[in-house]
């Protein structure tokens, strides 16, 4: 089969997939600066303002359609390409490659199938309780509680752990993607290029530890 | 030195291969990894078996022939070399030494540790020259060319297209080919000429022959026998979306 099997060159795939991934990788700074305010000691004041600015304001309700189709094209492209790049080597080696390659880059797939799952229990925990598809866990004031939502679900070491486990997958795809976004982008430069390389791990680092620090921060108060 | 060498048989393109066992013994490690090859097929030969067919022309570095993914890695252990550079003293007395063909589609097996690599000169027929009136040898010195540019375009041209980089590739990617060559053309004013319809001409063809897709592993530098720059890679990105992007339609 053709590469040209959705009627667009490889480095086209290569492109939009950095676009779409540096894309998310914006977004993930606005949901960690939004999801720190549950570390606020107000009660959930501030977390619950920002999640009703969040689900009210126009402007967000657009980008909340074009994050979902992002999401979905990251997912179908990256699942196609892996297919296609397996099909271009039929028969394996017997003696494993051992070539030193970029940090995690072996294993964007396999992060990225973590990342998804977690997505998935995600969406079922908290985007369909908010738009009325799950019903309102048994605590919960509203189906807009987001607050008392999490505050249950982190009380729970095994959800924690599982988050934390898909965070820390997360970090790793992250590490490895910022950096390549770049050199997809074709912005590669020996001025630059060692900075962007340390902004994706220190990137990845700070998405980890800032998503992680939730659950234990909650795990502790329970 | 005495080895165990398990190399990759295969009568033909059609006929299913298998590792084979072969030992040797007082190996100097003086010798090239060639020179022990010639050696076992010596032996083997001598037994009235069909010896290891294996690609080698010029056994100096500089041509790009030989083929062979010794434990793991194409070119063998040590980095910046052909195979034909490596020598057993890289080895220990007593190991046992994998060698296997390129493993890629567009790659076929031809015979044993052979393979068809053809498809780098598609590539390079789909647009990896410059289309140049012949006559009188032009003034060397009639284009001012940035010192930055040239050394960049000879870094490129470095390129002996041994097909390391897609054996090395989870994804069996020719991308570092394809860049090295795309480069090599787009630095200078000569190339600059054909650009945008060579660029999106040779992905083309790259992706036709059944090529995987890059993904920023940087396995290929690492194993280029010539330190070919994954900066190529991203020059290419370039040179393609700037051709899609304000090039005209491709031909």
């Amino acid at each position: 089969m053709s590469n040209s099997i959705v009627h667009y060159a490889s480095i086209t795939k290569k492109i939009t997939m950095s676009i779409i991934g540096l894309f998310l990788a914006i977004f993930l700074l606005i949901h960690l600066s939004i999801n720190l305010l549950l570390l606020s000691s107000d009660g959930g004041k501030s977390f619950a303002a920002a999640a009703d600015f969040m689900g009210t304001n126009i402007f967000i309700q657009i980008f909340e359609k074009v994050l979902f189709l992002a999401f979905i094209l990251h997912i179908l492209l990256g699942i196609f390409l892996w297919w296609y790049n397996q099909s271009a080597r039929p028969i394996k080696y017997v003696k494993p490659n051992v070539s030193t390659t970029s940090s995690g880059s072996k294993f964007m797939i396999h992060t990225g199938v973590i990342v998804f799952i977690f997505l998935i229990l995600h969406f079922l925990n908290f985007y369909l309780v908010k738009i009325g598809v799950v019903n309102v866990p048994e605590g919960a004031a509203s189906q807009h509680d987001f607050y008392t939502m999490a505050q249950m679900l982190f009380g729970n070491v095994f959800y924690s752990v599982v988050y934390i486990i898909s965070f820390i997958a997360l970090g790793i795809h992250l590490n490895h993607a910022i950096q390549s976004g770049f050199q997809s982008l074709g912005l590669e430069h020996s001025k630059y290029t060692n900075f962007i390389k340390g902004l994706s791990t220190v990137y990845a680092i700070l998405i980890v530890i800032g998503f992680s620090i939730i659950p234990i921060y909650f795990l502790i108060a329970a | 030195m005495d080895l165990t060498l398990k190399i990759w048989r295969q009568a033909n393109a059609q006929a299913k291969g298998k590792m084979v066992d072969y030992k040797v013994s007082n190996i100097s490690p003086d010798s090239s990894f060639f020179e022990m090859l010639d050696i076992l097929n010596q032996q083997i030969i001598e037994k009235g078996d069909d010896p290891v067919a294996f690609d080698h022309d010029c056994r100096e570095g500089i041509c790009g022939t030989c083929s062979l993914y010794i434990n793991g890695r194409p070119h063998g252990p040590e980095s910046g070399i052909t195979t034909c550079q490596l020598h057993m003293r890289r080895f220990k007395d007593g190991d046992t030494i994998f060698v296997e063909p390129w493993r890629a589609k567009a790659f076929p097996i031809i015979k044993d540790l052979i393979v068809n690599r053809g498809a780098f000169d598609e590539i390079i027929q789909a647009g990896g020259y410059v289309s140049i009136g012949t006559g009188g040898t032009p003034d060397a010195n009639a284009i001012p060319i940035p010192k930055y540019d040239s050394d960049k375009a000879m870094d490129a041209a470095a390129c002996i297209g041994c097909g390391a980089c897609v054996a090395t590739c989870k994804n069996a990617s020719a991308m570092l080919f394809v860049a090295a060559k795309v480069s090599q053309f787009a630095y200078l004013p000569q190339g600059k000429v054909e650009a945008k319809r060579r660029v999106q001409a040779m992905v083309a063809k790259m992706d036709e022959l059944g090529f995987g897709n890059c993904s920023n592993t940087y396995a290929c530098e690492q194993e280029c026998p010539k330190e070919i720059s994954v900066s190529n890679i991203a020059k290419m990105n370039r040179e393609f979306l700037s051709a899609k992007l304000c090039g005209q339609t491709q031909e």
